[in-house]
């Protein structure tokens, strides 16, 4: 619908504005992007660049240093992992939410979106309450009379992939849902027809239809785990240290603000990378709209 | 048990030629829930402790109380908190959605040679990691004292907040059959006129889930509010991210609560809207 209208749109008669006008509309947005976007990320750039000469050496440290090299491993694991995750468990509530009409459609789309505007830093509070050393999930197993001693839970890598995975998985089910509408329903008829179960027609026919939706899912999860600060400072503390959280603690706690900025830039060179890579599949505008 | 039920109805109407409820269906519809369930139970979870009447946190609760509200309601740096946080979304609302509004007429309606980059731009804060913007902002503005100040969160803000304006408004104004513009051209108004009251009116609801989105958005930031922060000018989010950090005050199970409750509120206050328009879900 949106798709028919948008090509008629295209080829209505453009240019209804002129381009001065058009420019003075811009004006603000751009001022307002080149003063508090662009000039502090060139910013970002210079100081990661010269201390007070020229150096590439804060960059040299990132792969010279072991424990930074060990923190991006762990960051590149946790995003893949995360992306797995969230694609095994999305998958089929975005299936189920494809299939059903009507009320429950509507009540499986609130139990994903609901979710997605309640704040990170919410959830990733809900996760701590849960697995902290005298967290109620330690406090239901000694009760149970499972466990004597309290297990640590909180500050694992563990931890934060169970959180992230939870805090992430919306952004995977609503391309996939959206992938999967798209697949008109008379197909699985003919498969049928034709004599297919419905395991074959899912497997032959449905699967491979949702393909770019299951892509452009794993693809926006592992690029938002990358950047991640929120959930892995709360629930993986200073001992599962990501790539953002050494960010924010080289910032904040050793104030050394060149490393940090070398950091950042290959943060957002990577994420960049990744989105200018793939920006075919990820469809950034659907995407931030929530599939809708 | 109770899925097979409520689903296999539902099932049975969608493709006729698969009859009985398959066990792969059943297995299937059960992981949905089940995956449903994680979805919203520990958020959810948040709720019943923050009417807990002890001074730790159980689930259940073991007595009610009101008592971690009235703690929330007369703190003074809750209520700083709270009270900044809400002027920052404020004013970050009205200047997103001013700014917003004017570029998205410009992108949808223009022409000029670079708007699908000016395009991409507009979006390049949604795309960046908000731990970078928030580190490059601390660069810039440690140096010019706007740090914890309302204007610094503001500029901050608003920058995060456009790409949501933009895409909400350009939608909208993509749904409007540019022929009635220029129907009223022909009746003699001015550009301007014809915006104002046939375009407007007609995006009227997008420009307004774009401003629900731009306070949501401010009022939820919590890393660039985490470097932005001072003393003199800190931001809800900021407050109770110290607060986890530091240990599990009830309080912040009350202060969660509420902003579950507002945001679930400001959505929900979205998503009425736009079926009233009459826009399929």
């Amino acid at each position: 619908m949106r798709d028919t209208l948008l090509r008629r749109l295209r080829q209505a008669p453009a240019g209804r504005i002129s381009p001065l006008a058009s420019f003075l509309l811009l004006l603000p947005l751009i001022v307002l992007l080149a003063g508090v976007f662009f000039f502090p990320l060139t910013k970002l750039l210079a100081n990661s660049l010269w201390d007070p000469e020229f150096t590439l050496g804060h960059y040299a440290r990132l792969v010279t240093e072991p424990l930074y090299v060990k923190i991006f491993g762990r960051t590149l694991w946790i995003a893949l992992i995360v992306s797995l995750f969230a694609l095994l468990l999305g998958y089929p509530v975005a299936l189920v939410m494809a299939r059903l009409r009507g009320w429950r459609a509507n009540l499986v789309a609130a139990c994903v979106l609901i979710p997605l505007w309640t704040s990170v830093l919410v959830r990733s509070y809900a996760w701590v309450v849960l697995l902290q050393r005298n967290g109620l999930i330690n406090s239901w197993l000694q009760g149970l009379g499972l466990t004597d001693q309290p297990l640590q839970m909180i500050y694992t890598e563990g931890a934060v992939l169970l959180a992230m995975t939870h805090v992430l998985l919306p952004f995977m089910v609503l391309p996939i849902y959206s992938a999967l509408r798209n697949i008109s329903p008379d197909l699985s008829k003919a498969a049928a027809n034709l004599g297919a179960g419905s395991w074959r027609t899912f497997a032959h026919v449905i699967l491979p239809l949702s393909l770019p939706g299951v892509i452009a899912g794993v693809l926006m999860v592992f690029i938002l785990s990358l950047g991640f600060y929120i959930t892995p400072a709360l629930v993986g503390g200073p001992r599962t240290l990501m790539f953002a959280t050494l960010i924010g603690q080289q910032m904040t706690e050793l104030l050394n603000w060149q490393f940090a900025s070398a950091l950042s830039m290959v943060l957002m060179l990577v994420t960049l990378a990744l989105v200018v890579g793939f920006r075919r599949t990820l469809k950034l505008d659907r995407v931030a709209s929530h599939g809708r | 048990m109770a899925d097979e039920t409520t689903v296999a109805p539902v099932a049975l109407t969608r493709s006729k030629a698969i009859s009985p409820p398959s066990l792969g269906m059943v297995v299937l519809y059960a992981i949905a829930v089940t995956v449903l369930v994680f979805l919203i139970l520990p958020t959810f979870i948040v709720i019943p402790m923050s009417f807990n009447g002890e001074r730790y946190l159980a689930f259940p609760p073991e007595s009610w109380s009101l008592k971690w509200y009235a703690a929330y309601f007369t703190d003074p740096t809750w209520m700083a908190a709270t009270w900044f946080s809400i002027k920052v979304a404020g004013v970050t609302m009205v200047l997103a959605t001013l700014i917003g509004t004017l570029a998205s007429v410009a992108l949808v309606r223009g022409k000029i040679g670079a708007l699908g980059w000016l395009n991409t731009l507009s979006l390049a804060p949604l795309i960046v990691p908000h731990i970078v913007v928030a580190v490059a902002l601390y660069l810039v503005f440690a140096r010019l004292g706007l740090t914890g100040t309302l204007l610094g969160f503001v500029l901050a803000h608003t920058t995060l907040a456009i790409p949501y304006v933009v895409l909400t408004v350009s939608a909208s104004l993509y749904r409007v059959d540019p022929t009635l513009e220029m129907a009223a051209l022909n009746l003699g108004a001015s550009h301007t006129t014809a915006f104002l009251r046939v375009t407007l009116p007609l995006i009227l609801p997008g420009v307004a889930a774009g401003a629900a989105f731009a306070f949501i958005v401010s009022l939820d930031e919590a890393v660039v509010s985490l470097f932005l922060s001072s003393v003199s000018g800190t931001t809800l989010p900021r407050k109770l991210f110290e607060d986890i950090e530091y240990g599990l005050s009830p309080v912040v199970a009350a202060a969660s609560t509420l902003l579950i409750v507002f945001s679930l509120l400001v959505i929900g206050g979205i998503e009425l809207a736009r079926r009233a328009t009459g826009r399929s879900a």
